[in-house]
């Protein structure tokens, strides 16, 4: 873990692996400091935003690091028990061919590979409950995906994407720049419910096809 | 609904006559949710919303409105304290009997029989706060009262015919002040204080350099999501150019750099996470001053001192 510099009132912690930060994000989640106001996990990332009237930038280091998670070589940090949740979804995309042509093998394959992995939530960004799903640990990495060279400026609400390393499903209309496979009528985002975001980072999820 | 219950209804409300170019209501925003996506957003400048609902009588933390240039019009029912805060412009009460009052900033004023508030066009700074006691009590999503405008959450941008109901009295009364020694916002060159961002080493030492010693020009491109702006190009090092970086968490007053070498201050409502390079970060304590940024306004971006 390498602690970088990001103002005067937050921190970035840096790993060098997505399950050593999602670790990190569970574990001081768990532990949270008083004054550490928000934990924003991403991808290889963790940004710990203080409250500097209640904790210098000193003090947060020697917490973060003395309850920093000790990290196993190879082994997974995985998270999350519990059932992954369940998306139906048509694969019916504009960029299936672009994809196939991405992995070297058939629409229909693509198709079947997606199913067969079961993904995790690495985190959230772009836009509210926009989940940024990786392959389990332990599963198959898939080969990433080329974003479009020229977003679009309208994707519809519920697409399931591709582009790097990540799948993701649009919360709602939005612009987009992602592959497009598939389409799921599951409610990505309800700032009304309970629990706004449906797929929450460290929750597993499974991908279902059904016809049109 | 019977007719006195309508009556009271109409009385503890506010009519928009005319937004402006923009109005949005605001609070101190929903801190704690990036995690699901969630910006914080909240009042842009956060000292003149505080200060506008002190000057009523509210807890600082009530609903109010954010006018970006002026321009707005509410109708205020009779026996309604209000202030205005931040942006300068000349603002009139006109009273139903055709009188008018000129409205001094960051005072707080009665309307005695109902009357319309008439902002003016912005003379100094950009954004204008205007707090009515008891807060505006329109529907919080999310546990704040904020438009998030990337996010597209919380109440709609104000639209001309809108009544929006005012919250109860607060149980503290309008404070007896005279005189509020506040400046306008800065005319000409802003000193914004930066501390080094999480990837202030992607970029060469000229690029920082560069950041230092320039005077920026605030561009017209502006928003709530983020501030850009124009000057040199900020180059990376070698070694990092066209490197992607995976996406992180942003804040706002991340100073990201996009590929063009172009720089953009992210404001309230930036993108919980980001994948330009962050290579310095606005200090809290300046950070109200990018909310009255105008377009065109020199700006400069001082290394703030103290204790790292």
């Amino acid at each position: 873990m390498r602690l970088l510099p990001c103002g005067d009132r937050a921190l970035l912690a840096e790993f060098d692996a997505l399950d050593h930060a999602l670790a990190a994000h569970s574990r001081w989640t768990a532990s949270a400091a008083l004054g550490i106001v928000e934990l924003v996990p991403a991808a290889r990332t963790v940004l710990v935003r203080l409250d500097p009237a209640v904790i210098g930038l000193g003090a947060a280091e020697q917490w973060l690091v003395a309850h920093a998670p000790a990290v196993t070589p190879g082994g997974s940090q995985a998270r999350g028990g519990g059932q992954p949740i369940g998306l139906s979804v048509v694969y019916d995309g504009d960029d299936l061919a672009v994809v196939a042509e991405a992995w070297g093998c058939s629409p229909s394959a693509v198709v079947h590979r997606h199913v067969a992995t079961e993904w995790v939530c690495a985190f959230i960004g772009f836009t509210p409950g926009f989940p940024y799903l990786v392959p389990a640990p332990g599963t198959d990495a898939l080969p990433p995906v080329p974003r479009r060279a020229t977003s679009r400026a309208r994707v519809p609400s519920g697409s399931v994407a591709l582009a790097a390393e990540y799948c993701g499903v649009y919360p709602r209309e939005s612009p987009g720049g992602w592959q497009l496979i598939g389409r799921t009528s599951a409610v990505l985002w309800d700032a009304d419910r309970a629990s706004p975001a449906l797929v929450t980072p460290g929750a597993r999820v499974r991908f279902t096809p059904v016809r049109a | 609904m019977t007719a006195s219950a309508k009556t009271i209804a109409v009385e503890r409300a506010v009519r928009v006559i005319e937004p402006g170019p923009l109005a949005l209501v605001h609070d101190l925003g929903r801190p704690g949710l990036a995690a699901l996506g969630v910006s914080a957003s909240g009042a842009f400048d956060r000292a003149a919303h505080r200060l506008a609902n002190r000057l009523v009588g509210n807890l600082e933390e009530a609903a109010a409105v954010e006018c970006l240039l002026g321009g707005l019009r509410p109708a205020l029912p009779p026996g309604t304290w209000f202030a205005v805060t931040g942006a300068w412009s000349h603002a009139v009460l006109v009273t139903t009997d055709g009188v008018r009052r000129a409205v001094e900033p960051h005072t707080a004023m009665r309307v005695d029989a109902a009357g319309e508030l008439h902002l003016g066009v912005v003379l100094h700074g950009l954004r204008s706060t205007v707090a009515l006691r008891g807060g505006l009590a329109v529907p919080a999503v999310l546990g704040s009262r904020s438009r998030d405008t990337l996010a597209a959450l919380g109440p709609e941008p104000l639209r001309a015919g809108d009544v929006l109901p005012l919250g109860p009295e607060p149980a503290s009364r309008v404070p007896p002040v005279d005189l509020v020694p506040v400046d306008p916002p800065a005319y000409g060159v802003v000193e914004l204080g930066v501390r080094p961002g999480p990837r202030h080493e992607w970029f060469t030492a000229s690029a920082q350099r560069l950041l230092a010693e320039t005077e920026w020009i605030t561009s017209a491109r502006s928003d709530r999501t983020g501030v850009r702006l124009e000057g040199p190009a900020l180059s990376r090092v070698p070694e990092l150019i066209g490197v992607e970086l995976a996406s992180e968490g942003m804040l706002r007053g991340s100073i990201q750099i996009s590929p063009d070498g172009a720089p953009t201050v992210l404001g309230p409502d930036h993108p919980v996470t980001g994948g330009y390079p962050v290579i310095a970060v606005v200090v809290d304590a300046s950070l109200d001053l990018l909310a009255q940024l105008r377009p065109g306004q020199p700006v400069r971006l001082r290394r703030a001192t103290g204790r790292r």
